[in-house]
């Protein structure tokens, strides 16, 4: 086998370890409260404002193509609940997964980058710290726990953008527009899409801080991981979602139609 | 003095062997051999730092003296042998063991390594914070007085980046010293610093040395500081040892690397 395809083989199998290893401390004690909670607010709830600006541009643009469509029908009255049933089985969760591989991904690869090349990984294991369980568990717990709220609030700001484009093209008032929106949507529609973006936090978290972790040669390892950690966990989503979508329409057979 | 380094090698080894028998030694590296890829950083060392005193490691750059220290608190395994710290087998202790006996020790790295996200106070309040149950105000005043000692009262709010390459030094070294280690290990205390700030660091841990009768490990390539802080000096030369005694030993040493090296004025 050549030496490319072997390394390419272990790095991946590397990689895979310590997945398994940030899911198995993620149940064990001692577990980091403060960090986790610190990363919350530090990867959750700052990415909110980007979450809520995109969803609102998608929703408008969504319902504008949603109009264009549905016109040629007579169809306009379920520009809502069409528009809602996208975002909310599809768009909302994939478009969140991927804007946050890209801040987040960018984010956690840069930072435990920049500290494994200034020995502030190594500073944390001296000072009898489990820099593992410290840095990267609480980030993939973290990372679990923001991505279906930052789903749920791109979800209502895609309606709301939504709402925003039909206002403008018909006057439509808000309270018609949002029972409209809703009429359809069920919980089977909701529920699954929404705990599948639990694993795009897993997949984002692991990949940026196994980069991270593993960066070399110093500011410009920092800069690789960080690229490297937006493209891969990127690809990731976009792969794992096509599995989980089937995985979905298995489980919950209504949700697939037909 | 011994013929050659070989044989200095070997009765070292043995003086070794006989010494942690009559007494404890603080730490000790039994055959210890560490290779990177095909090429073997450290080549069956064996040595004992005696309990108390400045023990001092040195050589060129690139002669396995950070990987030696790196061992010492377990930041790397040896491919081959053991490194004790005290009666404890570091190398083979994983999880809460290994932490355990990290909180004996404490590690000033040569880039200081603070937490650069925190301020400087945190940084020094971060080990006491993680493993004592102090209260916040008794972990802050102690945080206090610890930078207080290394002349640095007034910044304890600043963040590290704000710092210049001498403060953050004394600033790694209050974190350090921050659990009243029994062992303190030192990389390269001098590097990047002008020689009256080396000077002013080597002061510190000579302080501390005498006043918290705690085991220094320095690994430097300054003579001047490997002078001023070491009781025992250990020469390394390609992963191997090539001569230990006191500094006046090693100035009539056989070997003319040791020599060399006693006699260089290198400021780091």
């Amino acid at each position: 086998m050549p030496a490319a395809a072997t390394s390419f083989l272990a790095g991946v199998g590397d990689a895979a370890l310590f997945a398994f290893k940030a899911m198995r401390l993620v149940w064990t004690p001692p577990f980091e409260v403060g960090e986790t909670v610190r990363q919350v607010y530090e990867l959750g709830f700052r990415s909110a404002p980007l979450i809520a600006i995109s969803g609102v541009a998608v929703g408008v643009v969504l319902s504008m193509h949603t109009r264009a469509s549905l016109e040629r029908f007579g169809a306009e009255s379920m520009i809502p609940a069409g528009l809602a049933i996208a975002l909310v089985r599809e768009t909302g969760p994939l478009t969140a997964g991927l804007l946050l591989s890209g801040r987040i991904g960018a984010g956690i690869g840069a930072e435990l980058g920049a500290m494994r090349v200034t020995e502030q990984i190594d500073a944390l294991e001296a000072s009898a710290v489990d820099a593992f369980r410290y840095l990267v568990v609480t980030r993939v717990i973290a990372c679990v726990i923001a991505l279906p709220i930052l789903t749920t609030v791109m979800n209502f700001a895609g309606m709301f953008g939504g709402f925003l484009a039909e206002m403008t093209a018909t006057g439509m008032p808000f309270h018609l527009y949002m029972k409209r929106a809703f009429s359809l949507v069920e919980v089977t529609d909701y529920v699954p899409a929404t705990v599948k973006t639990m694993v795009f936090g897993f997949i984002i978290a692991t990949t940026a801080s196994y980069l991270g972790f593993n960066t070399e040669s110093g500011t410009e390892g920092v800069g690789r991981a960080s690229t490297k950690a937006v493209v891969l966990s990127s690809i990731l989503i976009i792969v794992t979602n096509v599995l989980l979508v089937r995985m979905i329409f298995f489980i919950f057979p209504e949700t697939a139609g037909g | 003095m011994m013929g050659s380094a070989a044989a200095r090698d070997r009765d070292s080894n043995s003086a070794d062997v006989a010494s942690s028998r009559a007494s404890s030694p603080a730490l000790r590296m039994d055959h210890v051999t560490k290779m990177f890829g095909t090429r073997k950083v450290l080549d069956d060392v064996t040595f004992d730092v005696p309990a108390g005193g400045g023990f001092v490691i040195m050589g060129k750059s690139g002669t396995g003296k950070s990987v030696t220290l790196r061992h010492m608190i377990g930041l790397l395994r040896p491919d081959s042998g053991r490194v004790f710290v005290g009666d404890d087998e570091i190398s083979a202790l994983s999880g809460s063991p290994l932490a355990d006996v990290r909180k004996k020790m404490g590690f000033l790295f040569q880039s200081a390594a603070l937490f650069d996200s925190i301020s400087v106070g945190e940084n020094v309040a971060f080990p006491m914070r993680r493993h004592t149950r102090l209260r916040d105000g008794e972990i802050r005043e102690r945080a206090k007085q610890k930078l207080a000692a290394v002349g640095l009262e007034q910044d304890f709010d600043k963040m590290p980046g704000a710092l210049s390459g001498g403060m953050r030094k004394r600033a790694g070294l209050a974190r350090a010293l921050s659990l009243d280690p029994q062992i303190l290990l030192v990389d390269e205390p001098s590097a990047g610093l002008d020689p009256i700030t080396s000077e002013e660091i080597d002061g510190l841990l000579v302080d501390m040395k005498k006043e918290g009768g705690a085991t220094l490990v320095v690994v430097t390539h300054n003579m001047q500081s490997a002078r001023r802080l070491g009781d025992q000096l250990l020469m390394l030369d390609e992963g191997r040892i090539i001569a230990r005694g006191t500094a006046e030993q090693l100035d009539h040493d056989s070997n003319d690397l040791v020599r060399a090296f006693m006699t260089s004025q290198h400021a780091g």
